[in-house]
C-alpha cells in the first residue's frame, strides 16, 4: 500500500507542476489587468500542435521545440493583446470575456479546419526511468522538470528584473504605476503575453507525454480555473500550489476509489472553496 | 477575490463545460468522408414467377447508412453484400433440385444512419417492394429497430455489422445473427491464455465507460470467473481519459496476470502507449477496437505483444481443411479468393470485416435456401435453424433456444497480436486455433 500511495502521489505531482504551469498564464493576466483569458485553452492547444509539428516537419527534439514554440506564444500574446484585449480593458468584465472569447473560437475553428478534431501522438520516448520501485516514463519526469524550471524562471522574471517590477506595479496599481512613468499599455502587453507563453509552454509539455487534439486545451483550460480559484485568483504562487494539489487529487483519489470520481471531487473543492474562501488558499490579489 | 466576479466566473465555466460537451460529441461523430459505391436500386424488374424450371428472382430489402455517422462502415458492408450477389448471379444463380434457378436483387434506401428513417423503410420494403428476405442496417441500434418490422412482417432476416444480444432475446423467431455477440468479444482472449497458460489466474478489467464496452467486459468478467479467474480490478475510465497513469498505478498495485478491456481507438491505444511507457509488467493484454486497426502499429513497442479482438480479418486461415478438422462443412469463397477479388475491385484495399460481414451475411441465406432447396420461407427458416457450417467468415451456428433465437453462438471473433519479425510490425492471428497465422507471443514482457 505504502509503495501505490508514493508511487501515485509522485505521478500526480509531477502532472501537477504542468497543470500550475498553465493555470499561472491565467492567473497572471488576470492579477495584472484583470481580464479572464478565455483563449486560454486554445492556446494550450496551440503549443501542443507547435511542438507536434516542429517535432513532425523538423524533427526537433520536442523539448527544444518547446522553448521555440514559448518565443512564438510570447509574441502571440502581444499580438492578441493588441488586438482583442487593449480596447476592452477598462471596459466590464463581460466585453473582455466576450473579446477573448471570439479569440477563443477564431484558434478552435482555425485549428479544426487544419487538423480535424482527431488526436495525435508526438512519438517521442525517453525510456522509462526506475528508481527502486517507483517507475515513471522519462519524458514525463522530463516534462515536469521544464515546468519547474519555467516557474523559477517566471519568478526571477518578477522579482529581479525591472520590467518584472513594472509588470507588479501595474498589477499592484495601474494609475500610480503611470504616474511614476511606467508605459503601462506596453506592459500590460507584455504581461498577456507571458500568460500566453506560460499556457503555450504547458501545452507544449503536454504534447510530449499525452495525445493532443484541437480541442484538448479545453479539458486544461477547465483544470486551470479550478487551480486559480483553489490558489486564489491572481496569485502565480498560489496557481502552483494549486496545480500541485489537483495533481494530487488525481494521483491519490484513484487508489481509493473509481477514477470516474476525480473530476466529483475536483470540482465540489472547486465549489466548496468559492463558498468558504473564494480569496482562495494563497489569498487572491486585491 | 472581489464578488463581482463570482457570477462570470461561474457562468464561464457552465459554457466552458457546455461547449466541452459539445465539441466531445463532435470528435466521436465526426465522419471520414466516402461516397458509397453502391448501386442505386435498379427499375422495378416484374418478379418472375412463372412455373416451374424457370428463374426466379428474390428481393432482399435492407438499408444502408449512405449519409449520417455510420456511412463509412455501412457503405463497405453494403459493398460486401452486393459483392456476394454479383457471385452468385454471375455463376448462374442457385439451382434448386425441382429445376428452379434463384437469382437475387437488392432494393435499399438511405437510412440516414437513424432509427426512425430505419423503421419506416423496412416496413416500405416489405409492404411495397415486395422483399423476400432482409439483411440488417449496420449498427446494433439501427438492426434493433429493422428486427422489429422484420419479425412483424415474418420475413427472415440476416443481421450483419450488429453485435448486440438484447436483440435477440426479444422472443423473435426470424432473425439471425452472422456477428459474434458482444457478450463474447473478450471470451476468446480468455480462452487464449487459460490455452497459454493454466497458472495465470489474476485478470484486471480496465474499460471505456461506454455501454459497448462495459456489456463487453461484464460478460467476459463473468466468463472470466466462472473459468477460476480471480478478478483483482474492475475499473471503467471516462470515454475522454488521456491520461491513464492513475489507472495504471492501481493496475500495478493489483499485479494481474493479463489487462483486459479497452473501448474505442484512441483510449485504447494511449492506454497501451502508457503501459509501455511506464513499464507496467504483465504478461497478457487485449483491448477492444484499437489493435486491429492497421493505424495501431505507429504505437511501435508499445504495439508487441498487445491483441484485440476483431470479427474478422484478412488473415484468418479459415479454410476448407480447418473446417473439416473441426467436422463442420465448408461452404463458400476462401478467405484469400474474398481477399483478392475485394483488392482488384478495390485499387489493393484490403476488406475490412465489415465487408466480411456484409459478403458473409449473403452467404448465410444462400445457404439456407440451397439447404432448404426451397425458396418458401418456412424452409429457409428451418435450414437457418439447422445451420452448422463454416465459411471464410468462421463458423455459423445459431442459438435455437426460445430464450435467445438467432443469437450467433458458432462464431468466434478472431484475435490478432502485434508481433515483432525482423523489426517490423506484423498482425497475426493467434485464436481461435482453426483461424491462426501464428503462434502467440506469450508472457508479452
Amino acid at each position: 500500500m505504502g509503495e501505490v500511495l508514493f508511487t501515485s502521489a509522485v505521478d500526480g505531482l509531477l502532472i501537477g507542476i504542468i497543470y500550475g504551469l498553465a493555470a499561472m498564464g491565467l492567473t497572471l493576466i488576470f492579477g495584472v489587468m484583470d481580464v479572464i483569458n478565455l483563449a486560454h485553452g486554445p492556446l494550450i492547444a496551440l503549443g501542443m500542435f507547435g511542438v507536434y509539428l516542429l517535432f513532425t516537419i523538423l524533427g526537433l527534439n520536442p523539448f527544444i521545440a518547446v522553448i521555440l514554440v514559448a518565443v512564438l506564444g510570447l509574441l502571440l500574446g502581444v499580438v492578441i493583446y493588441f488586438v482583442a484585449v487593449n480596447r476592452v480593458i477598462d471596459a466590464p468584465p463581460l466585453s473582455s470575456l466576450l473579446s477573448t472569447f471570439s479569440v477563443n473560437m477564431i484558434i478552435i475553428g482555425v485549428g479544426t479546419a487544419l487538423f480535424t478534431t482527431s488526436s495525435y501522438n508526438v512519438d517521442y520516448t525517453l525510456g522509462t526511468v526506475e528508481v527502486g520501485f517507483f517507475r515513471a516514463p522519462g519524458a514525463r519526469i522530463a516534462a515536469s522538470l521544464v515546468a519547474l524550471l519555467t516557474t523559477a524562471l517566471l519568478y526571477l522574471f518578477l522579482y529581479r528584473t525591472r520590467p518584472g517590477k513594472y509588470v507588479r506595479a501595474v498589477a499592484n496599481n495601474r494609475i500610480a504605476a503611470e504616474l511614476m512613468g511606467i508605459p503601462s499599455t506596453r506592459i500590460l502587453a507584455l504581461a498577456f503575453g507571458i500568460g500566453a507563453m506560460l499556457a503555450i509552454t504547458a501545452g507544449g509539455l503536454i504534447a510530449t507525454i499525452l495525445p493532443i487534439n484541437i480541442l484538448a486545451g479545453g479539458s486544461y483550460e477547465l483544470k486551470s480555473f479550478v487551480i486559480v480559484v483553489l490558489g486564489g485568483l491572481g496569485n502565480p504562487l498560489g496557481a502552483l500550489l494549486g496545480g500541485l494539489i489537483l495533481g494530487l487529487i488525481e494521483g491519490l483519489v484513484p487508489v481509493f476509489m473509481k477514477t470516474t470520481w476525480v473530476p466529483v471531487i475536483e470540482y465540489v473543492l472547486f465549489v466548496l472553496i468559492l463558498l468558504v474562501r473564494p480569496q482562495g488558499l494563497l489569498g487572491a490579489k486585491e | 477575490m472581489s464578488r463581482k466576479w463570482i457570477l462570470p466566473l461561474i457562468l464561464v465555466l457552465a459554457l466552458a463545460l457546455t461547449l466541452a460537451a459539445c465539441s466531445g460529441n463532435q470528435a466521436a461523430e465526426a465522419p471520414k468522408a466516402e461516397q458509397p459505391k453502391a448501386e442505386q436500386p435498379k427499375a422495378e424488374e416484374p418478379k418472375a414467377e412463372e412455373p416451374a424450371g424457370k428463374e426466379v428472382t428474390l428481393t432482399i430489402g435492407f438499408t444502408a447508412s449512405q449519409t449520417g455517422k455510420y456511412n463509412v462502415p455501412s457503405t463497405r458492408q453494403t459493398t460486401g453484400l452486393q459483392m456476394w450477389m454479383d457471385d452468385v448471379n454471375n455463376a448462374g444463380g442457385i439451382k434448386l433440385s425441382d429445376g428452379t434457378v434463384v437469382k437475387f436483387k437488392s432494393v435499399f434506401y438511405d437510412d440516414e444512419s437513424s432509427k426512425e428513417r430505419v423503421q419506416e423503410l423496412y416496413t416500405k420494403l416489405a409492404t411495397e417492394d415486395n422483399a423476400d428476405f432482409f439483411i440488417s442496417p449496420y449498427s446494433s441500434g439501427l438492426t434493433a429497430a429493422s428486427a422489429v418490422i422484420a419479425e412483424q412482417y415474418g420475413i427472415p432476416m440476416i443481421t450483419t455489422g450488429a453485435a448486440s444480444d438484447s436483440v435477440y432475446k426479444q422472443g423473435y423467431t426470424v432473425v439471425y445473427q452472422a456477428y459474434t455477440p458482444a457478450s463474447r468479444y473478450l471470451t476468446g482472449a480468455i480462452d487464449l491464455l487459460m490455452n497459454l497458460d493454466p497458472d495465470a489466474k489474476k485478470v484486471a478489467f480496465v474499460y471505456e465507460n461506454s455501454k459497448f464496452a462495459t456489456s463487453v467486459t461484464e460478460a467476459a468478467k463473468a466468463y472470466a470467473e466462472k473459468n477460476g479467474f480471480e478478478v483483482v480490478l474492475f475499473e471503467g475510465y471516462d470515454p475522454e481519459t488521456k491520461d491513464f497513469n492513475a489507472v495504471i498505478n492501481k493496475i500495478e498495485a493489483a499485479a494481474p496476470d493479463a489487462i483486459l478491456g479497452g473501448g474505442h481507438f484512441q483510449d485504447g491505444s494511449t492506454f497501451a502507449r502508457q503501459l509501455y511507457e511506464k513499464g507496467t509488467k504483465v504478461k497478457f493484454i487485449s483491448l477492444l477496437v484499437a489493435p486491429p486497426e492497421p493505424t495501431f502499429a505507429e504505437l511501435g513497442d508499445a504495439a508487441v505483444g498487445v491483441t484485440g479482438p476483431s470479427q474478422w480479418e484478412p488473415a484468418a486461415k479459415y479454410s476448407p481443411e480447418s473446417a473439416k478438422a473441426a467436422g463442420l462443412e465448408w461452404f463458400g469463397p476462401t478467405g484469400e479468393e474474398f481477399t483478392e477479388a475485394y483488392k482488384a475491385a478495390h485499387d489493393g484495399e484490403e476488406p475490412s470485416y465489415h465487408v466480411a460481414g456484409g459478403y458473409a451475411a449473403g452467404l448465410i441465406l444462400q445457404k439456407a435456401i440451397m439447404d432448404a432447396d426451397s425458396i418458401d420461407k418456412d424452409a429457409v427458416l428451418k435450414a437457418l435453424d439447422a445451420m452448422d457450417m463454416m465459411i471464410f467468415f468462421g463458423h455459423i451456428k445459431f442459438d435455437t433456444s426460445a430464450e435467445a433465437h438467432g443469437l450467433q453462438i458458432g462464431h468466434e471473433m478472431v484475435l490478432i497480436q502485434w508481433q515483432k519479425e525482423d523489426g517490423k510490425l506484423v498482425k497475426q492471428v493467434v485464436w481461435p486455433k482453426e483461424g491462426a497465422t501464428a503462434e502467440a507471443l506469450y508472457p508479452i514482457r
